[in-house]
């Protein structure tokens, strides 16, 4: 109660505090992911709004929503916040609008690092970075006398080790939730053994290869040593499973320490929590991981004023000092200023590693929908590696000719 | 009543069901027959906070000057149909050519998406629509011949699998089978085996959505058959039962063939229900063990990042063919009777 009453206060007080940006005219109105760091971007963006109209909405379900509605005219959102992938269909669709010059104009605060530019445009903002990273168990290791793991083989022998000493049924969990989560586990295995999605200069698949075997084998590995119902748990799901103390390895979001680290649940557990940088996996020498960020863009079919006005306060937001130093718990955030604290470590480790970002290719969401559901029968045991392979390439190159990709 | 009162009476109704219903299939069907235009693309060089790289984007000036001359696209005739992710017709050719046994030939089409989710569709239809016929008529039967007094909540406690939303209802019901829910767990210690959940192996799963879906569709039956119970005239019965007819003969050659219309109409509801599975599989995020027709065109229109609007479409189109097949038997019927009637 008294947390609540503090932040309540902190709002109040946090709202007189800042001068607004003198944003006279407009509307702005925001689509958003739903986790704490984005919360904290746009409401610290709403402090700078003026009097302008503002809106935000904040989904899990954002994916779904905006190319239909940034490509009604006008737009039903000003503003969309994307990541590497989720700013591909808008730019396959040309939704977005370049903001050169709105950077120019009231983009003073923002560091060079982060704008997204593409042929030479600046086509979004970015404010926070984010990858898979691994999370462990200090006391279950260090009971076992078991090291930190640094690669997948060795999380695979940690995780047998804890399984055969009975402390854990199922020691090991990532999000394999059949769909988006578990193709994006293969993504991050299939670039941790050095594979490319596609032949080059082409958008020809080319996963079906010994890279691929390998990839499926590690994943399958993974599976065996996690709960049974793997396929059905999302990043949510495994949170839970760790609060409950069932699992000790665990290949996580960094966006989400946040909340696994927080005061509810078990403080044994939450102690015991530590955060080490993603897996390499094959003998690689790059993590098995991939960097994502996330920035804000502005819909093109959206009169100039909105757009001037939802620039400003996201630019706000976006080069905001006093934001990334009271939150900066919540991400690993881009913004100058920003000092990276101990949950950030993630995010920090796979850049050193040199973790490749995200592909961001007009074809890739094709790829990721065809791995997600294709490959499930190979974990489930009921076809080869090989076949899942070419089912996932069949699959694919069925989706990319109808989408003109081939 | 004649056919021009009748004309009258049905013609809002028609014409808001040709608005509604008439346009948007005619629109999708028009929608299967076309794909994307070629994507025109470039290469050019991107930077973000992690690095430069050189790589391909949509050209969009090239692109909406060919969207602008074609709207809806390139004309792909019943490609979309015929692609490996639908009808797959040359796929099947090829595996007839190339497996040996029959088996395999089956285990190689069943491994296509549309095959695969068709399997599982009229597997639950099977499954569902006789299992839901039958126990809402015996719960129709004994809630009928129980004292008028408790009559109320147990209807009321009858109904209750279908006021509760299909999403809440499978929610909880995947809840209690988690291998820590109190069904999960007792089949794990009842098996004797740890490993054991019923969310990943593919039968199990299939079982708990077909039981979900008896559970949840049988009150509707049970409603309706319960109604025209109600209706059965008592002399009749009486008079079997001075004949010493048994209660179950009363029921074969008295109750059925009174409510039969009502019993084909709950059966051509159920099927057509049933047809279009959906919610369970979201429900239970069986997507990986199961999947259904109307999950193909959820998928394809918004799984992805890019929205397959020609893949939708097509699959829709089958989709409504399919149920057209499955109720034309009984639809035949329905007209022959009809025409004897007159």
């Amino acid at each position: 109660m008294r947390k609540i009453l503090v932040t309540l206060l902190f709002l109040l007080f946090g709202t007189s505090a800042f001068a607004d940006c003198n944003i006279k005219s407009g509307s702005i109105n925001i689509l958003a992911n739903d986790f704490p760091a984005l919360r904290t971007f746009v409401e610290t963006s709403k402090q700078c709004k003026g009097s302008a109209d503002f809106k935000v909405t904040h989904s899990s379900e954002h994916n779904k929503i905006a190319v239909p509605a940034l490509t009604a005219n006008p737009s039903e959102f000003s503003a969309r916040i994307a990541a590497n992938s989720s700013i591909v269909p808008l730019m396959n669709q040309d939704l977005i609008r370049p903001l050169d010059d709105l950077v120019k104009k009231y983009g003073k605060g923002i560091q060079d690092s982060q704008l997204i530019t593409i042929d030479g445009k600046v086509m979004a903002v970015a404010f926070m970075a984010n990858t898979q990273h691994l999370y462990y168990r200090e006391d279950v290791l260090k009971d076992l006398g078991i090291a930190i793991p640094k690669t997948y083989e060795e999380v695979v022998a940690a995780s047998e080790k804890i399984r055969a000493s009975g402390k854990m049924q199922y020691p090991y969990a990532a999000a394999y939730k059949a769909g988006w989560n578990l193709a994006e586990e293969f993504v991050n295995m299939f670039i941790g053994h050095g594979g490319e999605f596609f032949k080059s200069g082409s958008a020809e698949p080319n996963i079906n290869n010994a890279k691929g075997v390998a990839t499926l084998n590690m994943l399958k590995k993974l599976s065996e040593l996690s709960n049974p119902d793997y396929l059905t748990h999302d990043s949510e799901a495994i949170k839970v499973e760790w609060e409950s103390g069932n699992v000790a390895l665990m290949t996580l979001w960094a966006s989400r320490s946040g909340t696994l680290l927080d005061d509810e649940g078990d403080p044994n557990i939450t102690k015991a929590t530590k955060l080490t940088g993603p897996a390499t996996v094959g003998g690689g020498n790059i993590p098995a991981a991939t960097l994502w960020w996330d920035g804000f863009t502005l819909a093109k079919n959206r009169p100039d004023a909105d757009a001037e006005a939802t620039f400003r306060a996201l630019a706000h937001a976006a080069s905001n000092k006093k934001m990334v130093a009271d939150a900066a718990d919540q991400a690993v955030w881009l913004v100058e200023g920003f000092v990276p604290g101990p949950k950030s470590i993630g995010v920090i480790e796979a850049v050193k590693m040199g973790a490749k970002p995200y592909p961001m290719l007009p074809q890739m969401g094709l790829m990721h929908g065809a791995l997600g559901s294709e490959i499930v029968e190979f974990l489930q045991g009921k076809e080869s590696a090989e076949q899942a392979l070419k089912d996932v390439e069949a699959a694919y190159i069925s989706k990319a000719k109808e989408q003109g990709f081939l | 009543m004649p056919n021009k009162t009748f004309f009258w009476f049905f013609l809002p109704t028609g014409l808001a069901m040709i608005l509604f219903i008439g346009l948007p299939i005619i629109s999708t069907g028009i929608q299967s027959f076309y794909a994307q235009h070629d994507q025109v693309v470039k290469e050019v060089k991107k930077c973000d906070p992690f690095g430069c790289t050189v790589s391909i984007v949509v050209d969009n000036e090239e692109t909406s000057k060919i969207r602008e001359a074609k709207p809806l696209g390139k004309f792909n005739g019943f490609g979309t149909y015929t692609d490996r992710n639908h009808l797959a017709v040359d796929e099947i050719k090829k595996f007839w050519n190339e497996t040996e046994s029959f088996s395999a030939f089956v285990d190689q089409v069943t491994n296509l998406p549309f095959y695969k989710a068709l399997i599982f569709t009229l597997t639950y239809c099977l499954f569902v629509t006789p299992n839901v016929l039958l126990l809402g008529f015996v719960i129709a039967l004994s809630l009928n011949a129980v004292a008028r007094k408790i009559r109320g909540p147990l209807i009321f406690g009858t109904i209750l699998p279908m006021i509760v939303t299909p999403l809440v209802g499978s929610l909880v019901l995947f809840w209690m089978i988690d291998s820590q829910g109190i069904i999960g767990a007792n089949i794990q210690n009842l098996m004797n085996d740890p490993y054991l959940s019923l969310k990943s192996s593919k039968t199990l799963t299939w079982i708990t959505i077909i039981i979900y879906g008896i559970w949840h569709h049988s009150p509707f039956a049970f409603v309706v058959f319960y109604a025209a119970l109600q209706t059965v005239p008592q002399e009749p019965i009486e008079a079997a039962i001075i004949d010493g007819a048994s209660r179950f003969q009363r029921i074969k050659h008295i109750v059925l063939p009174h409510i039969y219309p009502v019993v084909t109409f709950v059966a051509l509801i159920s099927l057509m229900d049933n047809f279009r599975v959906f919610e369970p599989i979201i429900g239970f995020s069986a997507e990986g063990s199961a999947q259904s027709l109307s999950w193909l065109i959820y998928d394809n229109l918004v799984n992805e990042e890019v929205i397959l609007f020609g893949s939708a479409a097509a699959t829709s189109m089958m989709t409504i063919i399919g149920i057209a097949i499955l109720l034309a038997p009984v639809l035949i019927r329905t007209w022959k009777e009809f025409k004897t009637a007159r």
